[in-house]
């Protein structure tokens, strides 16, 4: 009690803090009620100052079944080409069932209602581009970019005659 | 009966155009042609992680120059995106490239197609640009088939490329051919690219195919390896016959890529390509939307106007298209359409030609003759180009006035020039006087010549007065050569035919 006194004495730093140390003093005063209560009625009629705008509750719902497009699945002629395309490596069948559960995961959105909005690919889309003036200003740097390489000759990269092929489906298939 | 239309061709071209520029599209790396391996990448064209992309300013005028001169749309706003696939001359295994909203759409080029040797009446005709992006190039792949292994010069990577891609409207290779050609002359006149095909500077693709007119389009080839504007022609004749053989004896065309061989002339199907590619197409999340402003007043208020590209800003600083030149020169000069052909196509030869119009007195159709026919064929016997002419404008005016005035006579003159190439430093009067070419207009000295030769030859004064004209010419031969040339024909003409009648 004498410290909570003490405290009102004090300048309090943050208008938010006066209100708590006010209805703290309520509490104090007022024995009837419990101060829990009290503490959150006060709390109310004195925040006019100063809304959250993070929901005191949970606002989000789980999207029904029915509202997502059939679940997408992957075929193994499907794994061959996306390995292939994107030098992924699916390991195991555990591996696209993982990706067909994050296919799904991503479905929800469709249920969002996007009628006439635009598709937004960057959040920089009112920025201006920054075009840089033409003049030369970097380059000369072989031996550095080189000593990163495996394999060089002479100043050229070396790399292997076109592209490796990836082992054939048969083999996939034995993996999966 | 039903007459079945026979099999057409249809070419439509791909393009890349190199622009020309000091630094390249994403980074301040030198552009060069030759230059020791690798010596002119950066840490951002060699793909090393936390790079990232910055857009040179002369490369996105470069493209706007070229749309407005091929008649395009400028989109205002455009996009950037990333085309995947791997090869080892692009280490990020990404190109970056503009396919959804290119930075120009929607133009023509206009070009005059020659039926063989037909020079005439050239035909105009149009071809559609469906666009014009901004896109990087790749570096270069040396194979060494022996070791089995490849060299990699990233010098080329990263260096703005202009991609212009032309609607199959085209029919054949010399409409192909010619089409090229005059978009060389544009590129050159702009100086947005200097389009030697043989450096590389413009990389043209053919996508060829064949159908029956009225029918839906045919399976088409892509042909590549084409490093001529000649070789363009002959790859898309010989692929198109090759369809046709394909169709006539039954089988189908398969969508494929092929490579020209330029030894046999012929295509050949490359190898190591597996089936449709998918480029997984996305945006290029490091570059925001590229804005270029119609007017000055449109560039709005927090905008660098030095920085801002306007559009405006560019179509004052368009040079004369050649287009525009030949139908000046026509008007201006009087002289034939093939002609001007000639001297917009040759570097320098228009302001060379113009230079002597205005030092002489004589008509340009008269100079035209000396250009187009004596210059031009020592140019190309020395393989010299107009700059480097011993012979200058000056002196070939100099020497034109001469004969206008009477001085020398045409056949004199075409050894006087040859004789000025040899030795440029001496005046063309000295020339004339070493060599006693002057003409003989002294008519006493004329009619004692001619006399002598009309007594020399009375069986052809009988012929001549009997009716047959064509001796005559035997008759102004011999004087000719009595006097290697120094007459004119016309005095010497009117002369005979006075002693004779």
């Amino acid at each position: 009690m004498m410290c909570n006194l003490g405290l009102w004495a004090m300048r309090p730093a943050h208008h938010r803090r006066c209100v708590l140390f006010l209805s703290a003093l309520r509490a104090v005063l007022s024995a009837n009620r419990t101060s829990w209560s009290r503490y959150r009625s006060e709390r109310e009629l004195s925040s006019s100052a100063w809304t959250s705008k993070v929901p005191q509750v949970p606002s989000w719902e789980p999207i029904a079944e029915h509202q997502l497009p059939t679940a997408t699945k992957i075929s193994p002629e499907l794994v061959d080409k996306l390995e292939r395309l994107a030098l992924v490596d699916f390991g195991s069948k555990e591996g696209v069932e993982c990706l067909e559960k994050a296919i799904t995961f991503a479905d929800q959105l469709h249920a969002v209602n996007t009628d006439g909005v635009e598709p937004m690919d960057s959040v920089l889309e009112d920025r201006e581009l920054y075009l840089r003036d033409d003049s030369v200003t970097e380059g000369e740097c072989a031996d550095k970019l080189l000593q990163l390489a495996k394999h060089s000759l002479e100043e050229y990269y070396l790399a292997p005659p076109g592209n490796i092929p990836l082992p054939k489906s048969e083999e996939r298939s034995a993996v999966l | 009966m039903v007459i079945v239309p026979q099999l057409v061709g249809v070419v439509g071209l791909e393009i890349h155009a190199q622009i020309q520029s000091k630094s390249k599209l994403f980074s301040g790396s030198q552009v060069r042609f030759m230059s020791p391996p690798n010596s002119l990448v950066s840490h951002f064209d060699a793909s090393l992680p936390g790079t990232l992309p910055v857009l040179n300013h002369r490369c996105v005028e470069a493209a706007v120059l070229t749309g407005l001169a091929l008649n395009c749309t400028i989109n205002k706003r455009s996009l950037f995106d990333r085309k995947h696939y791997f090869y080892a001359d692009m280490p990020a295994g990404f190109q970056i490239t503009q396919q959804r909203i290119p930075i120009a759409v929607n133009g023509t080029l206009v070009y005059n197609h020659f039926e063989g040797h037909k020079w005439n009446h050239g035909m105009t005709k149009s071809v559609k640009i469906k666009q014009i992006q901004l896109e990087q190039d790749s570096g270069k792949s040396l194979h060494d088939e022996e070791r089995s292994q490849t060299l990699i010069d990233l010098n080329r990577a990263g260096v703005g490329l202009m991609e212009l891609v032309m609607e199959p409207d085209m029919c054949g290779g010399e409409e192909a051919a010619s089409a090229v050609r005059e978009l060389q002359l544009i590129l050159q006149t702009l100086g947005t690219c200097q389009a030697n095909m043989s450096e590389g500077q413009l990389r043209v693709d053919a996508n060829v195919s064949v159908h029956r007119p009225g029918d839906p389009l045919g399976v088409r080839t892509e042909v590549k390896n084409i490093n001529s504007v000649r070789h363009l022609a002959k790859a898309i004749d010989y692929e198109i016959q090759r369809q046709m053989k394909v169709l006539r004896s039954g089988g189908t065309v398969i969508n494929e890529t092929r490579a020209f061989d330029s030894k046999s002339s012929t295509t050949i199907a490359m190898r190591d390509k597996e089936g449709l590619q998918d480029y997984r197409f996305m945006p290029e999340p490091n570059l925001p939307p590229l804005f270029v402003y119609e007017t000055e007043d449109s560039v709005p208020a927090g905008v660098d106007s030095a920085q801002a590209v306007v559009v405006e800003r560019l179509i004052s600083c368009l040079p004369e298209m050649p287009a525009q030149k030949r139908m000046r020169l026509v008007e201006t000069y009087d002289i034939q359409l093939e002609h001007s052909f000639t001297l917009v196509n040759e570097e320098g030869l228009v302001d060379y030609f113009e230079s002597v119009v205005q030092k002489t007195k004589a008509k340009p159709r008269k100079v035209i003759g000396w250009v187009l026919d004596d210059l031009m064929r020592n140019l190309n016997l020395h393989n010299l180009n107009v700059s480097q002419s011993p012979l200058s404008p000056e002196a070939l005016a100099q020497m034109i006035d001469l004969i206008e005035s009477g001085r020398i006579s045409s056949p004199v003159a075409k050894q006087v020039f040859q004789e000025m190439w040899k030795a440029p430093e001496l005046p063309v009067e000295q020339i004339i006087e070493e060599r006693d070419w002057w003409m003989i207009s002294d008519v006493e000295q004329l009619r004692a010549l001619c006399q002598r030769i009309v007594d020399g030859h009375p069986e052809a004064v009988q012929l001549i007065k009997g009716g047959n004209k064509r001796v005559m010419n035997k008759l102004i031969g011999e004087i000719h050569k009595v006097t290697k040339g120094r007459t004119d024909p016309v005095q010497v003409v009117a002369i005979l035919e006075e002693m004779i009648f």
